[in-house]
């Protein structure tokens, strides 16, 4: 008894001691050395490609954002600022949990096909969409009526940019043909030519559009 | 270009550099495992642990050691989260103590490879305990993994001898040589991409219509790029692989993908080498490729002609997808992280499809073998090999063999207990929970909201849950909300069980072929190395699984993609 008590108590200090190296190795010295890597060779990237216009943090690149005026519906969520190209519909959340910080939480809606919410969501987008953009219900693209799987998905499709383009430009007093060209400029093509979908970053194109909106359309 | 040729060029780009990489990583692993020599930094470990990796196990010993392991891991991590509330702001972030039930759950679930997360990461996680803690298991999990699976090949390839190898050897050089070395380089490329990776803390960035944005800052490249390699899974946030600092464009999707894939295909090759006949490896290699071939495609055509009343009035089945990604490489994506013990997501299972989100749990209840976790994966397509060359034994009449080694009633019983353990931590979970008036509670998708009344999504979820758990994948149609001391709890012992349970019937049957003397090949030897081996364990794999999950799944996605 006293002798598989005494090998148990061997083994799991050896099993401790494994952990505690190995903890130092993969968890201390291996994210040490990438960090320094990452920071000295991608310096903006590593720290999320935040982008600055005139000296003032305007967002991350990477990071979905929202555009909204300050006034809000009937059910309380803020309305779309015309001025801007809106982005995808998103689930993400508040912080529920810990409320020391009001920090976004990633994530999707997680409804199914069949769901009948997912449904009516989807038919509420469409018309929202619509009549936002002065356009057809059928005009309106698929990735305008569904929520992304991060809730932070900085792209559209060059389709559902192109479709806002007409009403963005009314709203900001420009030519439309300057703000459609501004689009077309911001369509990103698919990685490598095949890799993915092409796309716009709303961020990006909204950046653009301010410029163009400030120098009264003449660019 | 349309969607669905980018689809199939990038399936396509993805085959091509796993071909590339399957001779020269399957060799190299193999000789790690057979090496005699110590790296310095190796011996420094060793002499730390105070083990002697030169000492052959037997198996029980070798059990043990997984044991041992395995056991002070999951009680250091379910610390390391207890004490979170009272360390430093620069480690904790701010965030306080994990419930104790969730700890329990997270320490299971990380220790045990599956990574699944009843938590959010950017809302519960600190420095500390992503850093130290879940990427370490990251590193380890996958390591025990492959020893396990090496110390199986070692019963095969070694004859009247016990002996397995030296856990504390396997398990450093899988670390130290194979994933190690492997992860720099892809951390890299994924910083490259747009991931991040820095210390600081959560901070706010403006936005451009005005007010502020609050972000994380983390160590997240060098925890995403073990997460995929070692087939575990966790995410550095909340939406995992779908979030842009995990993954950030179409190309570090691809990679990552690439990442999850890469060691479980090439262990087929290490094994092929450490038995002495690499066209063994391909045949379990041809028969891993065609199921995860199959079903990718399966997937890809069922997500692009998006069946289901909510997708079809959108258009598409982009709910729960990625612009960048697309519904093609999110299908690629799907198939590869269920059929692989890893559980990452870059779009979200629960939205897909009913027939697609069938698709996910089966490839999960096949038991992760095509090509399945690293290790996890080789061992448990063996086990069914094992089962294959029996069934054939018995349409000819004589004592079935594979490579050499006689399987004789102690190896099937042995092979027949591996077999039995997840469907029934699966089953008997899912049926308690629907039987009981609390834990259906945690259901999103409820009867009443389903467009047909049924309810069948609701019930999926439940399934998927504990599928998820006790075959260590760690995906989840996440709607449920499984924070809830019941399912934190059995989650938690079914990822366990589901994790630890077959390990000593494999680390068994590897020790009862190690001590037999082989037999020599006769005419009536069936040929394993053959196509019709591979479509032998095919057929296998799909009925035996197939049929013990058939009822609980005509329940759930077939009764919801069927309406």
């Amino acid at each position: 008894m006293n002798n598989s008590v005494r090998s148990t108590a061997r083994l799991v200090g050896a099993g401790l001691r494994a952990l505690l190296v190995l903890t130092v190795v993969c968890g201390v010295i291996y994210p040490l050395v990438v960090t320094g890597i990452a920071q000295a060779a991608f310096h903006g990237k590593a720290n999320g490609s935040e982008v600055t216009v005139d000296g003032k943090s305007v967002g991350s690149e990477r990071l979905g954002q929202s555009y909204t005026l300050d006034k809000k519906d009937k059910d309380g969520n803020p309305l779309p600022d015309p001025k801007f190209f809106q982005p995808r519909p998103s689930a993400a959340g508040p912080n529920a949990e810990n409320t020391r910080y009001k920090l976004i939480v990633s994530g999707a809606s997680n409804l199914a096909a069949d769901s009948k919410t997912l449904l009516d969501a989807v038919k509420q987008r469409r018309a929202d969409a619509a009549a936002f953009n002065h356009v057809e219900p059928s005009a309106v693209p698929v990735d305008a009526l569904t929520a992304s799987a991060s809730g932070l998905d900085p792209d559209i499709s060059p389709a559902y940019a192109r479709l806002q383009a007409k009403r963005v430009a009314e709203a900001n007093g420009l030519p439309a043909d300057k703000v459609e060209k501004l689009v077309e400029d911001h369509v990103d093509g698919r990685v490598l030519g095949f890799m993915g979908e092409e796309r716009v970053n709303v961020l990006k194109l909204n950046i653009a559009l301010r410029e163009l909106a400030g120098t009264g359309g003449k660019q | 270009m349309s969607p669905v040729l980018s689809g199939v060029l990038q399936l396509l780009a993805l085959i091509a550099a796993l071909a590339l990489s399957y001779r020269p990583l399957g060799d190299f692993m193999a000789g790690v495992y057979s090496s005699g020599k110590h790296l310095r930094a190796e011996k420094l470990i060793y002499r730390t642990i105070g083990a002697d990796p030169d000492a052959g196990m037997r198996w029980p010993a070798y059990l043990r050691g997984v044991l041992a392991f395995s056991a002070v891991g999951v009680l250091f991590l379910y610390l390391l989260q207890r004490i979170q509330g009272v360390l430093p702001d620069s480690l904790s972030l701010g965030f306080t103590a994990i419930s104790p039930d969730q700890a329990f759950n997270t320490a299971a679930s990380f220790v045990a490879n599956t990574n699944w997360q009843s938590y959010s990461g950017e809302q519960a996680m600190g420095h500390a305990v992503q850093t130290l803690g879940l990427a370490v298991q990251n590193f380890v999990s996958a390591a025990v993994g492959m020893a396990v699976a090496v110390a199986l090949v070692r019963g095969f390839a070694r004859s009247r001898t016990g002996e397995l190898g030296n856990f504390w050897a396997d398990l450093v050089r899988g670390t130290v040589r194979i994933l190690l070395p492997l992860s720099v380089v892809g951390a890299v490329v994924l910083v490259a991409c747009g991931a991040i990776q820095n210390f600081s803390g959560i901070h706010e960035i403006g936005q451009l219509a005005g007010g502020t944005q609050q972000v994380n800052g983390g160590a997240v490249a060098s925890q995403e790029v073990i997460k995929e390699l070692g087939t575990n899974g966790g995410g550095y946030f909340n939406a995992n692989s779908a979030h842009p600092f995990e993954n950030p464009d179409a190309f570090s999707n691809l990679f990552e993908i690439f990442l999850i894939l890469v060691i479980p295909f090439a262990l087929t090759r290490t094994f092929g080498k450490l038995v002495g006949n690499v066209k063994q490896g391909y045949a379990i290699l041809a028969a891993m490729g065609v199921i995860w071939l199959g079903f990718t495609a399966l997937m890809m055509w069922t997500e692009y002609a998006h069946h289901g009343p909510a997708l079809q009035a959108a258009g598409g089945a982009m709910e729960g997808k990625e612009q960048r990604f697309g519904v093609g490489a999110s299908a690629i994506f799907a198939t590869t992280t269920t059929l692989t013990s890893t559980g990452a997501v870059d779009s979200f299972h629960s939205s897909y499809t009913g027939l697609g989100g069938g698709i996910t749990l089966l490839s999960m209840m096949l038991g992760e073998i095509a090509p399945g976790g690293v290790g996890s994966g080789l061992y448990g397509m063996l086990v069914m090999a094992i089962i294959a060359v029996f069934i054939a034994g018995l349409m000819v009449g004589r004592t079935p063999e594979y490579l050499g080694k006689k399987i004789g009633t102690r190896e099937i019983k042995l092979a027949a207990c591996y077999i039995l353990i997840t469907p029934t931590l699966v089953l008997g979970f899912t049926a308690l929970s629907m039987a009981l008036s609390g834990p259906p509670e945690s259901i999103l998708n409820v009867k009443g909201n389903s467009v047909d009344g049924s309810g069948a999504h609701g019930f999926s979820e439940v399934l998927y849950a504990f599928t998820s758990g006790a075959n260590n994948n760690g995906s989840a149609f996440a709607g449920l909300n499984a924070n809830t001391p019941w399912y934190n709890t059995t989650i938690g012992l079914a990822m366990l069980l589901g994790r630890f349970l077959p390990m000593v019937f494999v680390l068994a049957l590897a020790g009862s072929l190690a001590e037999q003397t082989p037999v020599p090949e006769t005419a009536g030897t069936l040929r394993t190395e053959k196509p019709l081996f591979a479509g032998l364990l095919v057929g296998a794999i799909l009925i035996i699984t197939g049929l013990t999950y058939f009822p609980a799944l005509a329940l759930g996605p077939m009764a919801e993609g069927l309406s």
